[in-house]
């Protein structure tokens, strides 16, 4: 009897079929929204799960691959968003965008989101190295103050410039409205993906190692502070991304957005979606964006819900949902390939 | 000479404890010069300082100086007042990270369950302030108690993480809870403790006085019952040792229970003395007062129990000195840039024993 070998699709093909499926994710949403059949108000609301997607998997890499606990994401966020917001409003972009002319607003939006990103990963920086020096409860509680301190200092930084600035708590207005859906898609899809290939490569599994036993890592030779720093900075800046695009949808900036509450609400969708787990944090900021909306009548249970769900998960469930769990295409065509054919795989043929 | 001042203060709203009777909007009202008293100099004034200083400047000079030295005594009295809240809630936090090492981030919560106790007690069933005050404080250390139960006892041996979060769903159960059941708005009452005493030649409140005494007391008294009873015995060797601890026949759960029942009763000891300071009571006045009560418990050296009153007294006399700085819209940002620095200087804290890891 000849042995089969199980068939294992060759690298190339699975960014291939990762491909397809976004192509066809998009073109999906797009030709819905194209024909209407997705309105205004709900491909606003696609624009938020979008913006909560990114900034759920950006925590995730602090939280559940790191394995350290921040409560200061809303503060890079709202870095993010007050860098790339004042950025535009300085840019003839709101014009532009009067004008329709939005494909030559590109390269200011680009260099709106660009500019988040490194400032907020600057701060992350600024942070992060302090921070990172501490260990567990400590650290949750710096990058708190930290994330408070960014608030205090957003509210207030005016009168200490002498001149407008951010506005203080009055809020920063007429900011260009320039996401979209297809800008938030591609944001999204460059996030995790990113995520995606840090994550399997050397750096990536530098940084799973850390959260599974630092000194362990520590003795193997791995630089723990650098890896910790760069989780951290790479974290921050595809927060101040998802926070550029916030601005960006709403036109309008206001300090009491990004407090402590706001950090809570994307650890939320992190722990429940599973520490660790890309999907996870994906669905459960989709699930978590879009069921307040369906659930409108009931809207002040909303935050009760999401506590009691916290606790509730951490008693009975606390890996998360989908644990650690993490989706892979090519992997479920090669198990439907190999079962067809008779072979048992063993462990499948994917990475994780 | 103060009474001019009088019905100012209670300016910024929000979650944070306003340093009651700040005289934010008067600070040094009588001269415009430098706020320790040095007159501002004005074109000429060389000449006439030094040429012939009337008695009449002399004299406006020495009233000025006592006012200042008044202003910053009453300043002082403030700022013990907010410390010796902070200062009674970091308490709690201190027992309970020394002995599970868990961030209580519900603790802060309980002042607000405790303050609302209290309101409706004397607003809705008037029913006399000591009673109330009981009840305050009896409702407290029921909720903590409970908490524990519920949420942490499950998770004793899950990860620190786990328990965290866990703590922190507690805290936003709790405050949503709260503005389910009492509305979002904040719930504004009569003070409890009127009057005003002279002292030193400032105008010191009895609230402030009393709030001092009874935090003083409340220290003295914790001290005792750690030091010298059976059951403080018991908290000390479990924070020393847990495993230790039960071999000698501890019980640890009566043990973990009883520093929650006590961290929540010195909780609602504090809720009824910021009522005192500051008769109002919102879903979210706990959280930032618990975040600042956290820091004074890091200044102090967590799991010491004077380091948290060291730092509680601390964190409000520093608040006090930033707002009579003319900063208080700075203030909170004033305490978590304490943290972080003393986090980075001496993350053990004034107090704190230093921990060595072991693998």
């Amino acid at each position: 009897m000849k042995e089969k070998k199980p068939i294992r699709i060759p690298m190339p093909l699975r960014y291939g079929i990762n491909l397809a499926l976004i192509l066809a994710l998009w073109g999906t949403f797009a030709a819905l929204i194209g024909q209407g059949a997705i309105t205004n108000y709900w491909s606003g609301i696609l624009i938020m799960v979008g913006i909560n997607i990114i900034l759920a998997v950006s925590l995730n890499i602090a939280t559940g691959y790191l394995g350290q606990l921040p409560l200061g994401h809303a503060g890079f966020m709202a870095v993010g968003a007050y860098a790339g917001g004042i950025f535009l409003k300085s840019t003839p972009v709101a014009d532009l965008l009067k004008a329709g002319n939005e494909a030559a607003c590109l390269p200011y939006v680009i260099g709106a989101l660009v500019l988040s990103a490194v400032v907020a990963g600057i701060f992350g920086l600024i942070i992060g190295i302090p921070a990172l020096r501490l260990r567990g409860d400590y650290l949750a509680i710096i990058t708190l103050g930290f994330g408070e301190i960014i608030r205090v200092a957003l509210t207030n930084i005016d009168s200490l410039l002498g001149f407008k600035f951010t506005y203080g708590a009055a809020g920063l207005k007429r900011i260009p409205k320039f996401s979209g859906f297809h800008l938030v898609f591609i944001c999204v899809v460059l996030s995790c993906t990113l995520i995606h290939m840090i994550m399997k490569s050397r750096h990536g599994r530098a940084i799973l190692s850390i959260r599974e036993n630092e000194i362990a890592a520590e003795s193997v030779g791995i630089n723990t502070t650098y890896y910790k720093t760069m989780a951290f900075v790479v974290s921050a800046m595809l927060a101040g991304i998802a926070g550029c695009l916030y601005a960006g949808y709403l036109g309008s900036l206001y300090p009491a957005t990004f407090k402590f509450m706001k950090s809570i609400e994307i650890l939320v969708m992190v722990v429940l979606g599973g520490m660790g787990s890309m999907l996870g944090s994906i669905l459960s900021a989709a699930a978590l964006t879009i069921l307040p909306e369906l659930l409108r009548s009931v809207a002040d249970y909303r935050m009760v819900a999401y506590s009691l769900a916290l606790v509730l998960m951490m008693i009975f469930r606390p890996k998360g949902l989908l644990g650690s769990y993490d989706f892979s295409m090519s992997r479920v065509l090669e198990k439907g390939i190999n079962g067809l054919r008779g072979v048992n795989t063993g462990k499948g043929g994917g990475a994780q | 000479m103060i009474s001019c001042l009088e019905g100012h203060g209670y300016t910024d709203a929000g979650g944070s404890i306003p340093s009651p009777r700040v005289f934010q909007k008067a600070r040094f009202p009588l001269h415009s010069g430098h706020p320790m008293g040095i007159p501002r100099l004005r074109p000429g004034d060389g000449h006439r300082m030094f040429a012939a200083s009337s008695k009449k400047r002399e004299t406006r000079e020495e009233v000025t100086a006592q006012m200042d030295l008044s202003l910053i005594f009453s300043q002082i009295i403030n700022g013990l007042q907010t410390g010796s809240v902070y200062a009674l809630v970091a308490l709690g936090y201190s027992m309970v990270y020394g002995i599970i090492l868990l961030l209580n981030f519900a603790h802060g919560d309980i002042i607000m369950v405790g303050a609302y106790t209290a309101f409706y007690a004397i607003a809705s069933f008037h029913l006399h302030p000591l009673a109330s005050v009981l009840l305050a404080v009896l409702v407290s250390t029921v909720l903590g108690v409970a908490i524990e139960k519920v949420a942490y006892t499950p998770l004793r041996s899950a990860p620190r993480l786990s328990l965290l979060i866990t703590a922190i769903g507690i805290s936003f159960l709790l405050e949503n809870g709260a503005q389910l059941l009492f509305g979002a708005d904040t719930k504004s009452m009569d003070t409890i403790v009127t009057g005003n005493a002279a002292l030193l030649g400032a105008n010191v409140s009895y609230a402030a006085l009393l709030t001092i005494a009874v935090s003083v007391v409340a220290m003295l008294a914790l001290t005792f019952l750690v030091q010298k009873t059976k059951l403080g015995k018991a908290m000390r060797a479990v924070s020393e040792d847990m495993g230790a601890a039960q071999l000698m026949g501890i019980s640890l759960n009566r043990t973990i229970s009883f520093t929650f029942a006590v961290g929540s009763a010195l909780a609602g000891i504090g809720s009824i003395l910021y009522l005192c300071a500051y008769p109002q009571a919102s879903p979210t006045m706990g959280s930032m007062l618990g975040l600042k009560a956290f820091v004074a418990a890091v200044l102090g050296g967590i799991g010491s129990i004077p380091g948290a009153m060291i730092g509680g007294f601390v964190i409000g006399l520093l608040e006090a000195m930033v707002s009579a700085a003319g900063l208080s819209v700075w203030k909170d940002g004033a305490v978590f840039a304490i943290l972080i620095v003393v986090l980075l200087v001496k993350p053990t804290g004034i107090l704190g024993r230093q921990i060595t890891e072991k693998v």
